[in-house]
């Protein structure tokens, strides 16, 4: 509970107790090894007011004695809102991200994008249909923004618990959002996102991960750039993935030209680059049943079969990169496993054609 | 076409050499190196191959021992056993192949039942080893046994012959209704 510092009496009063709360429970999500980067990087409080505090202490005490400060420093619903957006930032694999883009209408100009004027229409649009949101913006490397968004309704303040956020690289048709749990919301989001940044239509791809930094790679076609050169000249023999050649004389591999010929098209299908992290391929399948046999109960069924393979993996792509060579499954791997960066989709329906 | 046969070379003094017979080329290898750190008055050869039939272009000393690798957790790598076992002429089950199934230990991932495997080296009248080659201890045991298996394979036994030892270790607890 809140320790109100004896003569202040005063003063303490003027946070909201919502607002307090809330930063209570922001400071209290952040780790003890990280607290003095974030709270660094947020900069609200100085370097003399943090020498103030004690930081041995135990973590209760020590996030007490923070929303302390952060009250005699007035902080406000916008700084603590901030303050997540940053814990979000160092904590982006909690969240599983979306992939959404834009596109411009047929023989639309291209405008130059104004950030400042983005965000005042994202906000506006946002407010006029909800009247209680909180909207909050942040921004990153590459011309991109992070937005922060707490949904309420017109009768109820908004939920600073249940934030949606939006990562928009504004100079490309693409936006990231973390998949709130908030579902009705998503089509609002959609058309702020669309109208704020002028564009005519928006579209969920098939694309989702918790690895925020490899769905950028696969949308922006970043992940396959080999930097050293000089590797490339070494044999293919000794870039083999971890299987060691043995230098014993006395052990003889009889299909050493198979061997070669899969670490070959291994290569040639995932290249020498580390393989974006995903976590799942997710395949739905559609399709009438076809029988060689004429007559059979299930031939004549209408409704067609449905069936749906699904896997995971810490990592993915690495994992189906290493199949062949282990010996697991012949090498090439189907297309359909090996085309989810190029096609930029980890979710499939396949259907008759 | 090329079968393999296992009188049509003749052997090298002292020389042992074993194949092993195997989709997932890590475990083949360790169970070689395993194989090789053995104390044996005998000169080893491992042979690793994924598949048969072997490359036909290449000098080879005279196989002593085929071991045929399963991993009951991939139907992939009995499929490939399965195929493979056709390119072997059928004087070399009289003792010289063994089969060898790994994964047991993790039952939860088997997709094949080990039955299956008990069929099959039924079916071709050779013994049947089972060792999760994954794990060191166990593999060393292994590695220790078919050492054993090798020498005598190879004739490097006095008085132990393929034929014998093969007669030795067919099991007598389940008699099949043929055997009788």
């Amino acid at each position: 509970m809140r320790r109100e510092p004896a003569g202040d009496v005063g003063r303490a009063k003027e946070m909201d107790e919502t607002v307090s709360e809330f930063f209570r429970r922001t400071i209290l999500k952040i780790p003890m090894t990280e607290m003095m980067t974030i709270l660094k990087t947020w900069n609200f409080l100085s370097e003399n007011q943090l020498q103030t505090i004690n930081f041995r202490q135990r973590k209760d005490s020590l996030v007490q004695d923070l929303v302390l400060l952060c009250e005699e420093n007035r902080a406000s619903l916008k700084d603590a809102a901030l303050l997540d957006i940053i814990y979000t930032q160092f904590h982006r694999h909690q969240k599983v991200w979306d992939v959404f883009q834009m596109s411009k209408g047929p023989g639309e100009d291209i405008d130059l994008f104004d950030m400042e004027q983005f965000k005042s229409s994202f906000k506006k649009i946002l407010k006029r249909a909800l009247k209680n949101v909180t909207v909050s913006f942040r921004d990153a490397e590459e011309n991109a923004v992070w937005i922060r968004i707490a949904w309420g309704t017109q009768y109820r303040k908004p939920n600073q618990y249940k934030p949606s956020y939006v990562v928009y690289y504004s100079q490309t048709p693409y936006a990231f959002t973390s998949s709130s749990q908030l579902k009705s919301n998503l089509p609002l989001l959609g058309q702020a996102l669309t109208i704020a940044s002028k564009h005519h239509q928006i579209v969920k791809m098939d694309l989702r991960s918790r690895y925020l930094d490899s769905l950028k790679a696969i949308v922006f076609k970043q992940y396959n750039q080999t930097f050293e050169t000089h590797n490339s000249t070494t044999p293919l023999q000794e870039r083999s993935l971890g299987l060691d050649i043995n230098m014993d004389s006395r052990i003889i591999h009889e299909n050493k030209i198979e061997k070669e010929r899969v670490q070959r098209v291994t290569q040639e299908i995932f290249g020498d680059y580390p393989q974006p992290r995903l976590e799942f391929a997710q395949y739905k399948l559609e399709t009438k049943f076809k029988s060689d046999l004429n007559g059979g109960i299930l031939a004549e069924r209408e409704e067609p079969l449905r069936c749906l393979v699904k896997f995971s993996s810490p990592h993915l792509l690495e994992a189906l990169k290493s199949l062949a060579p282990a010996g697991i499954a012949d090498a090439p791997l189907s297309p359909l496993l090996t085309c989810i960066p190029n096609k930029g989709m980890n979710y499939f329906k396949i259907r008759d054609k | 076409m090329s079968v393999l046969r296992p009188l049509d070379k003749l052997p090298g003094l002292n020389t042992a050499t074993i194949l092993l017979v195997g989709t997932e080329d890590a475990l083949l290898q360790q169970l070689a190196d395993a194989m090789l750190k053995e104390d044996c008055t005998s000169e080893l050869k491992v042979h690793l191959a994924k598949s048969l039939p072997l490359p036909s272009n290449v000098n080879r000393p005279r196989i002593d021992l085929i071991v045929f690798v399963v991993n009951l957790h991939s139907k992939h790598s009995l499929r490939n056993v399965e195929e493979s076992l056709h390119h072997v002429d059928a004087t070399f089950f009289l003792g010289k192949v063994s089969f060898l199934a790994t994964g047991a230990g993790r039952e939860s991932h088997c997709s094949i039942h080990r039955n299956t495997v008990v069929k099959l080296a039924r079916t071709y009248r050779s013994p049947l080893l089972f060792c999760d080659l994954e794990i060191g201890d166990f593999r060393a045991t292994m590695a220790q046994r078919l050492v054993r298996m090798l020498q005598i394979c190879a004739g490097h036994v006095p008085s132990v012959s393929a034929l014998n030892l093969l007669s030795l270790l067919q099991s007598s607890e389940n008699p099949s209704l043929e055997d009788l």
